[in-house]
Parts: structure tokens; C-alpha cells; sequence
């Protein structure tokens, strides 16, 4: 320790126990132990002493240069903005064309669909489970025809489009690719994102159909195709949204997302894919949470802690395949259904960590998420956050603002260090697979989840309108709906695509992805062939249950 | 003099949805408060409902969905179990469930809905009045 922090130990130490210690003795803080939500402690007060072993150079770096701590461009917010992508799909594609051309018109710069869970399964919207299903939570993909009309009057080489698509990623894709091949863009010149994570899906969000080691073919096979026939667009987006929604602390968010990270990475090379050939095509994609400076400094860690991973772990050497570019969405399950007005000052605190957090694109929640999905109305508002915080306040102005906080800084190493310690747990077990398989991951997110819980029905955690500062209020009103016509609509619209099509073609092309997944081919080539014969998605994602199972949760 | 048979509550999650923070977590809450605890994991149709409900001899089912498809599911889950003489197996529902959802769905038997924000103690105490009242009211236990 240098002369001068040792001067500084002594005179902190002496501020503790003489001028703290006397105040404390009359006025008790709050509580007796402060801490983030990954029970990291947080101090009375930082200083130099917390930064001692901080080496500028080797852990925070500059902009767009290796560890990438302080944002993965050279300019940042300077140059441009974020990317302001709002989520959104329901009912049909019709109406959800509509929807996103308001939102286009309002100033959004990129487009992100929400697909329903009949979809993302790889059900029909005529199928029995799809029943009661169909239009919900997103936009209801029957075949290529809906994904025209989804998509008309949109130029695809103009927009960037993220798709959330996992088990039926490939499928979605292929749509894509074929609708605009109709427009005329090719698809070397598509920019945009598939979620495409699955171990994710397993541990946390619920949408797989194939076993792990099928669901990983498919997207390896995918990060071939694209790296050829797709430059520009983003393979993967690797989330720890989902995990952090069910529950999760920022550090095992971090870790799980990274540790699903590395069995990507793993699974592409172990399929002798040189990493340098798909590395830089990786995205992620994290949750912006209440615990505001935990949040910031939880996005500097990943960053970090990926770069480094990529560096010595998998010894890329493109400077691209060490970037941690990623989305940002604020979260959900912060919102409350009391006092749900609340809920624009929680958006606007959560999406400024984002920013400070150096996100690459950034959706922010709308007011009355906690009840339905949002109206025209309270989207706008969740938009024109992004507007105020982006024109206004002037935090995208200067690159990184927040470093050099003593607390910042150490934060962003405390959970640097816990996400490490995970990786080598789950390391131990064999990868994130296996760490999926023995139900690690999720008993660790049930955990924090039911501490969470439980921590605010003791009233140890306080959530304004919830567990204090409570009022009477009436129910909301005028909530958006889905009608049940939705599904009437889209199983006629799917007897008549059924009927039109040459069903021979369909055949066909249904046989030969049958053959290829039986083999070890690339997937994505046939289902493209399929796609474009107007095979369903039900029938598509049918071929491949039929030949590759089914996962079950244990 | 017989000790009075636990609780026993079958939690579930119908239809497509996989958001099953809040199940769990109300599950393991019941299990805390001592009550006897099965969850079906996520994707169940009505039909793997009832017949689990049955099998496991519950006293309640509490159904969790959050993709808006509980209009749809709740309902089938309650008839099933009376098509089936099992009437007397009290069904309870939560997730996000719009207000102007809930009477038709009391109507149609679901005894209670839960909207976000509820405590999982005050979860906890309408089941178990709920079941008490019922078995005071069929007679021993």
C-alpha cells in the first residue's frame, strides 16, 4: 500500500470511529446491513482504498478497446444513440403491421416482434394446445403469408428487426429471409437478431420443444448459415432477461448468461467452427433492475468479464469476437398493478442504468405491463422516456460517466468476482448444460426468488404501492385486449394457406428436411426450401419432434 | 381422536405459458405454512389437471397463468373436475388477470383469482378458510 492510501486507511478508519461512530450512537442508521440484491454489501462510503488493486489500463481500458469495461465502441452515445426498440406483437399480423408502423412513425428506431406462444412452441394456431393461446402475448405466425402481411410495407434493408425466437428460431428466420427475398433485399443486407438461446429457455423462460443437444445443433447450424448468408445479422441473443425476471440476483444474472454463453461458443468450435468466424455475431441481452447503481455497474462487469472470456478462455483474436454488444429491456416484473402510474418513474430510473450501462439498444416497459399489454398511449410514454433521457439530460453526451465512482468501480468488480465464482461452479459441473439438466440454475433462481419474496412480505425490501405508502384506487380500466376472434381469424386464414399452396411441393420439401435432420446437414438451408413451399410452422417444428423429441422438464 | 388431514393443494400451470416464478414461489410458501405441496411443472393441459388433481386426492387446485389465455383455461380446468364427480376439489387462480376478467370467472366456479402484488400469506389464508369451510360443512374430515 502506497504512503498516501495509508495516510487514507488511517483517517478513514479515524472518521469511522470517532465522527461516525457519534452520530450513529444517536441517530441509528436505517438498518443494520445495507446491501444490492446479489447480497453484495454496500458500504457507508467508497473511497481510493476500495480501488486499491483497479489497474486503469488492464481492467477498464478505453472505449471500443479491450476489456471493453467502458462501452464497446470508440464514440458511444457521441455518434449515435442507442438503438430505441420497442417490444411488440399481439393479435394478428395485420394488426400488428399497424402497430409497428405507428411505433415507426413515432420515432422508434428499430423494430422487435413478440411472437405468441403457440409460435414460439411451434404450434399451428389450429392445434389443440394452441387453444385460449393464440394472438396472447404476441403476434400469431401460422406461415410465410403471415409474416408477409407482418412485415408489409416495411423496407427490410432500412430497419433492423430482433426477432425473440428460440426452439423455432430457424423457422422464423427462414421467414424472414423469404419475405425479403420478395421485397427484393437480399439477405446479405438484413440486419436484425434472433434470440435464438435456449439454455435459457430450459433454465428460466419455458418456450423449448428439443432436447438440449438438438436444440444446440440447430443453432449452431444457424450460426453457419448466417456467417455466410447473413453478415450483418445477429445469430444469438444471449439473455439473462428472462433469468433475472424469474428471479435471479444481477450476479447470477450476469453468470448464467455468460455461463450459457460459453456452451454456445463451446458447442460452435467443438462443430469446427473457428471462433473468430462467428464470435463477433453473438449478442446479448439483459434486464435493467431497480437496484440503480448495482444495475450500472452490472453491465461494465459483463462486458468485462466476456471480453476476458473470449480473450483467454476461447483465445479469439478478432477484436470484434471480445465485444460485448447487448439489448437492454427494463424490467417487467418490477412493475406494479398498484398505483401503476409508479410504474413511468420506475421505466425511466431503470432505463437510465441502461444508458449509464453503455446498452446498445434499449426497450423500455410501458406503464400498465403489470396488467396487459400496453396501449398505444402508455407505449408512447415508454418511448418518449428513451427521447427525454437520450435528448434531454444530457448523460449520453460524455462516454461512460459514471467510472471512477469509488463505488461504481468496486461494484463492477464485486460482481465481476461472484459471477466468476458461479462460472466455476457450473465449470464443475460439466457447462451450463449439465448445470441445466441437474436443475442447478433453476433451483438457484427459485431461491432468490423466494427470498425476494419473502423479504418484502417482511417488509425488509419496500415497493411503494405495494407493502407501504398503499391507497385505495379503482381497478384500471380499458386495459388491451385480445378478442377470441383472433384465433377464429387465424385458423381460417391457415385451412385456406393449406388450401392454396401446392401441396406437393410441400410434401416434398417437408420429406427432405426430414432426411436432412436425420442426417447431420445444415438444417437451415431445408427449412428455408419448406418455408418458402408455405409449410406451417406447426408442420416444420412437427418434422423435427418427430425426429428429434421432445424435452420434458425433470 | 384423528389428527386433522394437512392441507393438500395441486399448483398448476395450464396452457402454453412457461412464467412460473410465481407458482414456485407460492408453492413453497404453502409448503412453509405446512400445507402438502405438488406442482405440475410448466405446459399441463386442463385434462393432466384434473387427473392429477384427482389422483393426488387434493383439496384445491391453484392454477397460475400469465399469457392471457386464463379465460379459456381456468374455466375447462373447473368443469373437468366436476365432469369427473370431483366438485368438491376448490379451484383458485392468480397471475395477470385483468379485473374485468374476474366475476365471469367466479361465475364459472374459480373460486378466487389473485392479481400481482398479492402476498402469498393472504394467498395462503383464502385457501385454507376456504377448505376448512368445506370440510366443517361435509363433516369430519
Amino acid at each position: 500500500m502506497s504512503e498516501k492510501l495509508k495516510k487514507l486507511a488511517g483517517a478513514r478508519g479515524e472518521w469511522e470511529n470517532k465522527t461516525v461512530a457519534k452520530t450513529t450512537e444517536r441517530f441509528p442508521e436505517r438498518k443494520p446491513v445495507f446491501e444490492t440484491s446479489s447480497g453484495i454489501p454496500v458500504l457507508r462510503l467508497y473511497t481510493p482504498l476500495d480501488l486499491e488493486k483497479l489497474d486503469y489500463l488492464e481492467d477498464m481500458g478505453f472505449p471500443g478497446q479491450y476489456p471493453y469495461t467502458r462501452g464497446v465502441q470508440p464514440t458511444m452515445y457521441r455518434g449515435r444513440f442507442w438503438t430505441m426498440r420497442q417490444y411488440a406483437g399481439f393479435a394478428t399480423a395485420e394488426e400488428t403491421n399497424k402497430r409497428y408502423k405507428f411505433l415507426l412513425d413515432r420515432g422508434q428506431t428499430g423494430l422487435s416482434v413478440a411472437f405468441d406462444l403457440p409460435t414460439q412452441i411451434g404450434y399451428d394456431s389450429d392445434h389443440p394446445l394452441s387453444a385460449g393461446e393464440v394472438g396472447k402475448v404476441g403476434v400469431a405466425i401460422d406461415s410465410l403469408a403471415d409474416m408477409e402481411t407482418l412485415f408489409d410495407g416495411i423496407p427490410l434493408d432500412k430497419v433492423s428487426t430482433s426477432m425473440t425466437i428460440n426452439a423455432t428460431a430457424a423457422m422464423l428466420l427462414a421467414m424472414y429471409i423469404a419475405v425479403a427475398e420478395k421485397q427484393g433485399v437480399g439477405s446479405e443486407a438484413l440486419r436484425g437478431t434472433i434470440q435464438n438461446d435456449i439454455l435459457k429457455e430450459y433454465a428460466a423462460r419455458g418456450t423449448y420443444i428439443y432436447p438440449p443437444k438438438e436444440s444446440m445443433r440447430i443453432i449452431t447450424d444457424i450460426f453457419a448459415y448466417c456467417k455466410d448468408q447473413l453478415p450483418k445479422w445477429n445469430t444469438i441473443s444471449i439473455s439473462g432477461y428472462h433469468i433475472r425476471e424469474a428471479g435471479s440476483t444481477a450476479v447470477q444474472e450476469v453468470a448464467f448468461t455468460l455461463a450459457d454463453g460459453i456452451a454456445y461458443v463451446q458447442a460452435a468450435m467443438d462443430a469446427g467452427l473457428d471462433v473468430d468466424a462467428f464470435a463477433s455475431r453473438l449478442s446479448f441481452f439483459f434486464n435493467a433492475h431497480s437496484n440503480f447503481l448495482e444495475e450500472v455497474a452490472k453491465f461494465r462487469a459483463a462486458r468485462r468479464l466476456w471480453a476476458r472470456i473470449m480473450k483467454n478462455r476461447f483465445k479469439a483474436k478478432k477484436a470484434n469476437s471480445l465485444r460485448m454488444r447487448f439489448h437492454t429491456q427494463t424490467a417487467g416484473s418490477t412493475l406494479t398493478a398498484q398505483q401503476p402510474e409508479n410504474n413511468i418513474m420506475r421505466v425511466t430510473l431503470q432505463a437510465l442504468s441502461a444508458v449509464f450501462g453503455g446498452t446498445q439498444s434499449l426497450h423500455t416497459n410501458s406503464w400498465d405491463e403489470a396488467y396487459a399489454l400496453p396501449s398505444e398511449k402508455s407505449v408512447t410514454i415508454a418511448l418518449r422516456t428513451q427521447q427525454v433521457i437520450a435528448n434531454e439530460t444530457g448523460v449520453a453526451d460524455s462516454i461512460d460517466p459514471l467510472a471512477g465512482s469509488y463505488l461504481v468501480e468496486r461494484l463492477t468488480n464485486d460482481i465481476e468476482e461472484g459471477a466468476n465464482r458461479y462460472i466455476d461452479k457450473i465449470d464443475e459441473l460439466g457447462g451450463a448444460v449439465q448445470a441445466i439438466e441437474a436443475g442447478f440454475i433453476q433451483r438457484e433462481i427459485a431461491d432468490s426468488a423466494y427470498n425476494f419474496q419473502m423479504a418484502v412480505e417482511k417488509e425488509e425490501k419496500i415497493i411503494v404501492g405495494v407493502n407501504r405508502y398503499r391507497q385505495e384506487e379503482p381497478p384500471l380500466e380499458d386495459v388491451l385486449k385480445i378478442s377470441s376472434e383472433v384465433e377464429a381469424f387465424q385458423v381460417e386464414k391457415l385451412r385456406k394457406i393449406k388450401e392454396r399452396r401446392d401441396n406437393d411441393k410441400t410434401a416434398k420439401a417437408l420429406s427432405g428436411l426430414k432426411s436432412v435432420a436425420e442426417g447431420s446437414g445444415n438444417l437451415v438451408p431445408v427449412i428455408l426450401d419448406a418455408v418458402k413451399a408455405y409449410a406451417t410452422l406447426g408442420e416444420i417444428s412437427g418434422v423435427l419432434r418427430e425426429v428429434f423429441g421432445e424435452y420434458r422438464e425433470s | 381422536m384423528t389428527q386433522e388431514r394437512k392441507i393438500r393443494v395441486l399448483v398448476a400451470k395450464p396452457g402454453l405459458d412457461g412464467h412460473d416464478r410465481g407458482a414456485k414461489v407460492v408453492a413453497r410458501a404453502m409448503k412453509d405454512a405446512g400445507m402438502e405441496v405438488i406442482y405440475t411443472g410448466i405446459r399441463q393441459t386442463p385434462e393432466q389437471i384434473a387427473k392429477t388433481a384427482i389422483q393426488e386426492d387434493v383439496d384445491a387446485v391453484g392454477l397460475s397463468c400469465l399469457s392471457g389465455a386464463h379465460n379459456h383455461l381456468f374455466p375447462k380446468v373447473v368443469e373437468l373436475l366436476r365432469t369427473q364427480g370431483a366438485e368438491d376439489i376448490l379451484v383458485f387462480g392468480g397471475g395477470i388477470i385483468p379485473h374485468e376478467d374476474i366475476p365471469a370467472l367466479k361465475k364459472k366456479g374459480v373460486r378466487e383469482v389473485f392479481q400481482p402484488g398479492t402476498e402469498t400469506g393472504d394467498i395462503i389464508k383464502v385457501i385454507a378458510d376456504e377448505v376448512k369451510t368445506l370440510r366443517s360443512t361435509q363433516g369430519g374430515s
